[in-house]
Parts: structure tokens; C-alpha cells; sequence
């Protein structure tokens, strides 16, 4: 009976809403984008909106392998901390040690690669609970970030660094950390949806038990998708690194819940199993757009984050009610 | 009935677990506490125990509700947001109006959470939001709310009365309240959660929710009652919070949800759900604050607390999951 229910409501996850998600968000985009400009005649200027997904970039980009985490079932908590961390030693090698900034660069993104090679490790292969391993390395990173630099700050980065995060390609108005997102955005999508590693994220969300009886290398694509999300959370640092000109301990303080916010709106279900990388891409903008038209009407930051916590909860709610009322129909005419 | 046994070995053996757990943090503590007191003199001193006490007071309070939505495989994390929430509303209310009677400030909190978390409740039992979505989206809310309540504005500590600052000070057998406030909270929900009936049907719920479904059950009200509980608690929490720094901001006990689910997660409460004890998270909180003080006391420099209470984190499940595993194979 419990299995029926859940196979009936798979399929129609998979059918119903899974297939009309994007469609949902991009009608919502469209609602956004008409009330915004219906009251401010400032939010459909080109500059402004290219200008307006600097914002977001690094959450963006941290997205696209959350995807995956959260699609094979698990969670992680310790992104933010990560970014952080691998930037803080990427400054310290440029400015302590006088390292040229390609290096240092290249050392931070091995090093988040590594913060989240540990995680995989200790979710892959020491078998802990992704909540619990990922709360602890949430402390560890941060906390070390506290240890190298106290209350510090690590800046005086070259230009053609910060370039990544101030610049613009060549004299169009698009960001470069644009770019840089919609190429991972790209690789992303095509990595979950057209290689056999994108199946076996699916495939270990939907039934890990069954996965490791079939000979899907379970642990080892656990391991490989958190490496990717620490790879990214170093991406994340090196753009808002550039983009602040400077990096504190507080660097992306409480970003990993913006992440995870947007990938869950983005059609990505929590419980794993299912979820698009267009979907979270559609999602991020959407929250872009709602933040910036409420910048726009002086909405402060914080109120703001009162109608992306209403969009979350609406985004799961409204789903499951129409599916209720779906069933109760279906059971009826079952019984009729 | 080969399934009924095992049901029945496996819930014998979550128990011993989670009581196997407990000891094994005591028994941490414990060494810690006489390695430490044998190297600093200053550690037993009462002036340092009041402090480590004192300092893990909310947190206590706070975790006890974390604790019961981790049982039911949930987590709440708006607990952080109501406890801001909460402080900024007393806070302000207390501010603004001559002469409040405490008690009723105490109750207000209370309400306002019970309030708070019937939100989390009904979201939850009633329009199955996943908990951790859920109380993502409340928690951002919530925080929101607060500015919204304030315009910005902070309480601080000398705009309040001095009675208001008592509610967590005044001392009781030499005891500041605080302490037996928490004290008082953790032996009230130890036995609710041993002997009424809503809480066993926590832990039946928790353990196997569609057994507990089919045993009769009644699955929504232990969600809600669990969410309420949990929201009730941090507004308790929040009044407490208020009347012990005195100052309310917008940022007021943030991130302090992780901290309520790392007392539970050191305290041996188990993450998938199912099985967890008060006073293992009294353990687990009173670990993490005696770690926490000895790093003082020690003169080590403020910046390695939080690397030192993410190592103790992660060893602490890594134990727990390495004895989950001798365990199994005996």
C-alpha cells in the first residue's frame, strides 16, 4: 500500500510537475519582471539587470553541483564556509607569501576541492550522515578561517583579478562572472543530463540501497559530487573575492541557505530523486529579479528575505495541495 | 512476524545505542573535566562553573525542541529566527512600555512562540512541507519580521528596566534563575518524553513512521505537537536571550540554530531520527560549553574556538557512526 502510494506519487512528480516546473518559473519570471516595471521605471534598463546578477553570482555558481547533493539525497551545510576558507588561503598565498595570483588561485580552488573531498570522504566512505559531517566541517572551515586570519582582512589583489568580479566583456555591459556562470551552468547541465555520472546521481537518489546492488559506484560518486560543490564553493570565493576587492572571516556568511533555497525552488526535491539544472539556473534568476525590483522600491535586504522565505514554502505547498486534489479526484473516479 | 522481531530487536537496539552514546559523552566529559581542573586550578572554581552553566542555558532550552524534531526525522531550523524574533518583540514591548509586569513578558515570549511554531506545525503535519524546507523558509521570515518590528532600531540593555534584566539573574538557592530555568525545562521534557503517551508516540513516530501509522498512530498530531513544543521553547528562549544580554538586534542569535543541532548531534541524538535523550543534549550542550571554556581559560586565542567545536563535531559522529558499526556487526 505505502510502496503504491509513493510509486503513484513519483510518477507524478515526474509527469505533472517535474515536466511543468521551468514552465512555472519562467511564467513567474514574466509576472515578476511585469509588476517590477509596472513600478519602477529603472528595472528594464540593460545595464541594470546584467549589473543586478553580480549579486547572485557566487550563490549561482554554488548552485549547480548543490543540485546534484541535494538530487542524490544528502545535504551541504558547509559550502559557505568552504568558500571562505579557500579564499582566505588563495589571499594569503598572494599577499603573505608574494605567490603570482594564477597560483594562488590555483591553490584555492584545491583546496575547496579538497574541504569537499573530506566531506565526501566522511559521507562516502565513513558512512556518516551528511546533516551531521557537513555541520561539523561548517565549523571546522570557518573556524579555521578564524584561526589564519582573525579578525583581518586579506586585500591589495592585482587588477586583472579583480577584473573576474568588477569586469565586463570587453565594452559590453555583461559581466565576466556572468560568463563564468553560464559556462558552468552549461558543463553542469550536461554532466547531470547526458552522461551515465548524471544517471547514477538520479539513480542513487531514487534507490541507493538498489544502486549498490546494481554495481553503481555509490561512494564514489557521493565523493565526486561533494568534491565538485567544494570545487565551486572555491569558484564562489575567487569571484566574491574579486567582486569585494577584499576577504574577511565572515566571507558568504549564511550563503549555504540561499543555495540550498534556491535549488529546492529551482524544482530539485529535497527528498533527492529528482530535479533539472535549467530549473535551479531559472530559479536563481528569479530570486535575482525579486531581490533587485525590491532594491529598486528600497525594500531593505532583510525584509526582502521575508517573500524568498514565502516563495520556498509556496513553491512546495502549492504542488502538493494540487496534487491532493488530483488524487481525491482520481480516488473517486477509482471508486466510482 | 519475522518483521515484528526485528522491529523489536532494532528499536532495543537504537535504545542501547542512544543510552551507550550518552555514556560515552559522560565519561568524555568527565576526563576532560578532571585533565582540565588538573591543569588549570581556576576550572572548578564556582565563579567559572556559573559561567560555563550560564552560557549554555538557552542553548539547552532551545536543543530540547531540536531534539524532538530530529526524533521525528525532521530539524527545525527557525528556532534561531524565533528566538531573535521573539527578543526584539519583548525586547521592544518592554522598551516602550512603562511598568510591564515581567510575568506577562515571560508568558508574551512563550505565545509568541507557541504562535511561531504552530506556523512551522501546520505547514508541516498539515501541508506536508518537508520540515527542513519548511523551517528554511520560516527562519528567513521570521529574521525579516524582525527588522519590520524594529525599523532598524536595537533594544539595548540600559533602555530596559532592571526588573526585566532579573528574570535571568535573580539568584535561586545561589543558583542564577537562568540555570534552573534550564534545569527545570530539561526535567519536564525528560518525562514527558518517557511517560505520557503523546511522548512515546515521538519516538514510536520517529523510529518507524509507517508502522506508527498502521499502529493507529495519530501522525499529524506528534508533528504538530512537536513543532509547537520546539517553537514554544524558543520563545522561552528568546525571552531568556533578551534578559541576559539586554540588547536585541536584527542579528540576535543568528546561526545559533546549528548550534542547538550540534548540542544534539554531540549529545548522541541520532540524525536519521528515532532515538535521542534530554539528557544527552544536556550532555552534548554542556560538552560543547565546557570545550568552549577551557579554550578560554587556557589563553588560547578566541579565533580557534570554532575550528576546536567543528573537531569535536565531527568526532563526535564519527564515534558515534564507528560504534553504530561495531555495534551491528556483534
Amino acid at each position: 500500500m505505502a510502496t503504491l502510494n509513493q510509486s503513484e506519487k513519483k510518477s507524478l512528480t515526474f509527469g505533472a510537475i517535474f515536466g511543468r516546473w521551468e514552465v512555472t518559473l519562467i511564467l513567474l519570471i514574466i509576472i515578476v519582471s511585469i509588476v517590477c516595471t509596472s513600478l519602477s521605471p529603472y528595472f528594464l534598463d540593460v545595464t541594470n539587470l546584467f549589473n543586478m546578477t553580480t549579486n547572485f553570482m557566487e550563490k549561482a555558481v554554488m548552485a549547480l553541483p548543490m543540485a546534484f547533493v541535494i538530487i542524490i539525497g544528502a545535504i551541504d551545510l558547509s559550502v559557505a564556509s568552504n568558500l571562505a576558507l579557500s579564499s582566505i588561503i588563495m589571499g594569503l598565498l598572494y599577499q603573505g607569501l608574494g605567490l603570482p595570483i594564477w597560483v594562488a588561485m590555483i591553490v584555492g580552488l584545491i583546496v575547496g576541492t579538497f574541504g569537499g573531498f573530506i566531506n565526501g570522504i566522511l559521507i562516502g566512505k565513513v558512512k556518516l550522515p551528511a546533516l551531521a559531517a557537513t555541520l561539523g566541517t561548517y565549523a571546522l572551515y570557518r573556524g579555521l578561517c578564524y584561526s589564519f586570519i582573525g579578525d583581518q582582512t586579506v586585500a591589495n589583489f592585482p587588477d586583472s583579478f579583480l577584473n573576474i568580479g568588477l569586469g565586463t566583456i570587453g565594452s559590453t555591459p555583461i559581466p565576466v562572472q556572468l560568463v563564468i556562470f553560464l559556462v558552468f551552468a552549461v558543463i553542469y547541465g550536461l554532466l547531470l543530463h547526458r552522461t551515465t555520472f548524471g544517471r547514477f546521481t538520479y539513480a542513487i537518489g531514487q534507490n541507493e540501497e538498489g544502486c549498490r546492488f546494481s554495481g553503481v559506484p555509490v561512494d564514489r560518486t557521493k565523493i565526486i559530487i561533494f568534491s565538485l560543490n567544494g570545487l565551486m564553493a572555491a569558484v564562489a570565493g575567487i569571484i566574491l573575492a574579486a567582486r569585494f576587492t577584499s576577504v574577511r572571516v565572515d566571507a558568504g556568511l549564511g550563503y549555504e541557505l540561499d543555495v540550498i533555497t534556491a535549488v529546492v525552488l529551482g524544482g530539485v526535491d529535497i527528498a533527492g530523486g529528482s530535479g533539472t539544472i535549467f530549473g535551479v539556473v531559472l530559479s536563481l534568476f528569479l530570486l535575482g529579479l525579486i531581490r533587485y525590483g525590491m532594491s529598486l522600491l528600497n525594500i531593505s535586504g532583510q525584509i526582502q528575505s521575508i517573500a524568498v522565505g514565502c516563495m520556498l514554502i509556496i513553491a512546495i505547498l502549492v504542488p502538493y495541495v494540487t496534487r491532493q486534489i488530483r488524487q481525491k479526484t482520481r480516488k473517486q473516479q477509482l471508486v466510482e | 512476524m519475522e518483521s515484528t522481531i526485528k522491529q523489536t530487536s532494532s528499536r532495543d537496539f537504537a535504545s542501547t545505542l542512544a543510552n551507550f552514546r550518552e555514556l560515552v559523552v559522560l565519561f568524555l566529559t568527565i576526563i576532560l573535566v578532571i585533565a582540565v581542573s588538573i591543569r588549570q586550578p581556576v576550572f572548578l572554581t564556582a565563579d567559572n562553573i556559573n559561567d560555563i552553566l550560564l552560557s549554555i542555558a538557552v542553548t539547552v532550552i532551545v536543543a530540547v525542541g531540536q531534539m524532538m524534531a530530529i526524533v521525528i526525522r525532521g530539524i527545525d531550523l527557525s528556532v534561531s529566527s524565533t528566538v531573535g524574533l521573539v527578543a526584539m518583540a519583548v525586547g521592544l514591548t518592554i522598551r516602550d512600555t512603562t511598568n510591564f509586569p515581567m510575568g506577562i513578558a515571560v508568558l508574551m515570549g512563550i505565545g509568541l512562540g507557541i504562535l511561531l511554531g504552530s506556523v512551522n506545525a501546520l505547514l508541516i503535519a498539515k501541508g506536508k512541507v518537508p520540515p527542513i524546507i519548511c523551517t528554511l523558509g520560516t527562519m528567513s521570515i521570521y529574521r525579516g519580521l524582525m527588522p519590520v518590528l524594529s525599523n532598524g532600531e536595537w533594544v539595548n540593555s540600559y533602555q530596559v528596566p532592571k526588573s526585566f534584566l532579573a528574570i535571568t539573574r535573580f539568584p535561586i538557592f545561589g543558583i542564577p534563575a537562568l540555570v534552573i530555568y534550564a534545569a527545570l525545562v530539561a526535567i519536564i521534557f525528560y518525562f514527558f518524553l518517557k511517560y505520557t503517551r503523546i511522548g512515546r508516540e515521538i519516538f514510536a513516530f520517529g523510529s518507524n513512521p509507517s508502522a506508527s501509522i498502521v499502529a493507529g498512530i495519530p501522525v499529524d498530531r506528534v508533528k504538530m505537537t512537536v513543532f509547537i513544543l520546539s517553537g514554544m521553547l524558543a520563545g522561552f528562549g528568546g525571552v531568556l536571550w533578551a534578559s541576559r544580554y539586554g540588547s536585541v538586534t536584527n542579528d540576535t542569535a543568528i546561526g545559533f540554530e546549528l548550534s542547538t543541532v550540534a548540542a544534539c548531534v554531540i549529545g548522541g541524538v541520532n540524525v536519521y531520527g528515532g532515538s535521542g535523550t534530554v539528557s544527552g543534549v544536556v550532555l552534548g550542550a554542556l560538552f560543547l560549553g565546557i570545550v568552549t571554556n577551557v579554550l578560554t581559560i587556557s589563553g588560547i586565542p578566541p579565533f580557534w574556538r570554532l575550528t576546536v567545536q567543528g573537531l569535536v563535531i565531527l568526532l563526535a559522529v564519527i564515534v558515534d557512526a564507528e560504534i553504530n558499526r561495531r555495534l551491528k556487526k556483534s
